[in-house]
């Protein structure tokens, strides 16, 4: 068995609990960015649909500038371009502020279509039914568009937690960092290492995919 | 203000970045198609061990970062950064092209495949000629946006050293120290190939969305 050798010289405790801290990073840092990004990117999406004027145009020049970007110069710009007009954060506060600017764009795209899909009769009969605008989308517009949204809201949440890697340039401590610092202590161990933490995004992303698989099924 | 006296006296570094962002963005996307054809056709073949080869390359690829893969094909093997990041990028790309290319085909109803093997093609012959013709029309949108994720992931050839443009603003940011006014200019350059690709995008799909 001279093919799995170098997995049990990489496998040791240490070595795991070490890879596992950084997997706790990464996990931490995408969950707070989802959150954030979901209520910003809700926010937006929604007055994106309302199509209040001026503020919609604004906004639409915002996301399609944002979403047209590289998220690796957005979380360089974050780092190390912002502190020179005076906001300087730390590693982690960047990484997440970058994820959540470049996945608020991201998500109010999905929000703005999921709300678009639903039937403008539905608006109406809301309407005259005497609901008001606010209370026609928060009871009869969001309940059907919310449906709709969480398969594309599951994949884009998968994504967001791929994308967290990329925070490995501004050296928050996230499973790669940790990965890299394991292998130059040996450059032997590359390749376990990486099969290793491929593994280990491999399992909580397809986890998540096969969630947004079953509730497409429900909704089909 | 921006000072743009760092566009024009570093014009040819950026030029010089551009240039190798689009030829690498080109290149992976040619080479994901064609992979992730061959890929698309393994998991709807009819022989298992092909369908399951296909399904594990796309469920796998699809769920791990494209960083972690760049990473792997420069630090595993013995290419240079430019070359490491696009096979990295095809490898990435290709399984999503190939579930693009997968719905596009299954869109195609079944008896056009019953009626091309009755008239006495093969099913590679019915294949070539009569499904992926029809399924190309629905493919084409998703693949627009494949696109404009390469040149957008293409940035990552910056860090492994593969001269794109996102590597040469590093550089000159570095020796100019004005950071935020050369990731301006180097998000701008960046805009000048992904917005009008996404208009592109955006007009193949309203017109598609016509013609069904």
């Amino acid at each position: 068995m001279d093919f799995l050798a170098p997995f049990i010289e990489v496998l040791t405790p240490d070595n795991m609990k070490f890879l596992l801290e950084g997997f706790w990073v990464t996990l931490k840092v995408a969950a707070i960015s989802i959150v954030l990004s979901f209520i910003i990117g809700g926010l937006i999406g929604i007055l994106r649909y309302a199509k209040i004027p001026v503020v919609s145009q604004l906004l639409a020049v915002v996301v399609e500038t944002i979403r047209n970007l590289p998220l690796l110069l957005i979380i360089f710009f974050t780092y190390f371009a912002l502190p020179e007009v005076g906001i300087d954060m730390e590693i982690i506060t960047a990484a997440i502020v970058a994820l959540t600017i470049f996945e608020s764009a991201m998500l109010s795209e999905i929000i703005r279509s999921g709300l678009n899909s639903i039937h403008k009769g539905q608006i109406e009969a809301g309407r005259s039914s005497g609901l008001n605008y606010i209370q026609t989308l928060r009871y009869i517009v969001m309940p059907q568009a919310l449906r709709r949204m969480v398969p594309p809201l599951v994949s884009q949440f998968i994504s967001l937690l791929k994308d967290t890697s990329l925070a490995v340039v501004i050296a928050l401590p996230d499973l790669l960092h940790n990965a890299q610092i394991l292998y130059a202590q040996n450059g032997s161990n590359v390749i376990p290492i990486f099969i290793i933490v491929a593994l280990m995004y491999f399992i909580v992303n397809y986890a998540l995919s096969l969630i947004a698989k079953r509730l497409e099924l429900k909704q089909a | 203000m921006l000072d743009f006296s760092i566009l024009t006296d570093y014009m040819d570094v950026f030029l010089e970045g551009f240039k190798i962002t689009i030829i690498a963005s080109f290149i992976a996307l040619i080479c994901s198609f064609i992979l992730g054809t061959l890929i698309a056709v393994m998991r709807i073949a009819p022989f298992k061990p092909l369908n399951w080869i296909g399904t594990v390359y796309v469920e796998f690829i699809r769920n791990i970062p494209v960083l972690v893969i760049v990473f792997f094909t420069y630090l595993a093997f013995d290419f240079g950064g430019m070359t490491a990041g696009i096979i990295g990028l095809t490898v990435y790309t290709a399984a999503f092209i190939a579930e693009a290319i997968r719905a596009g085909i299954m869109s195609v109803p079944r008896g056009q495949m019953e009626a091309a093997r009755s008239s006495g093609l093969t099913y590679g012959q019915a294949m070539k000629s009569v499904i992926l013709p029809q399924a190309i029309k629905i493919v084409i949108p998703p693949l627009g946006n494949q696109f404009i994720n390469l040149v957008k992931n293409s940035s990552l050839l910056a860090v492994v050293a593969g001269g794109d443009l996102m590597y040469q603003g590093d550089l000159i940011s570095a020796s100019t120290f004005s950071t935020f006014d050369t990731y301006i200019f180097v998000g701008l350059f960046y805009l000048i190939l992904t917005i009008p690709l996404s208009f592109g995008v955006g007009f193949l799909e309203k017109r598609l969305a016509r013609s069904n």
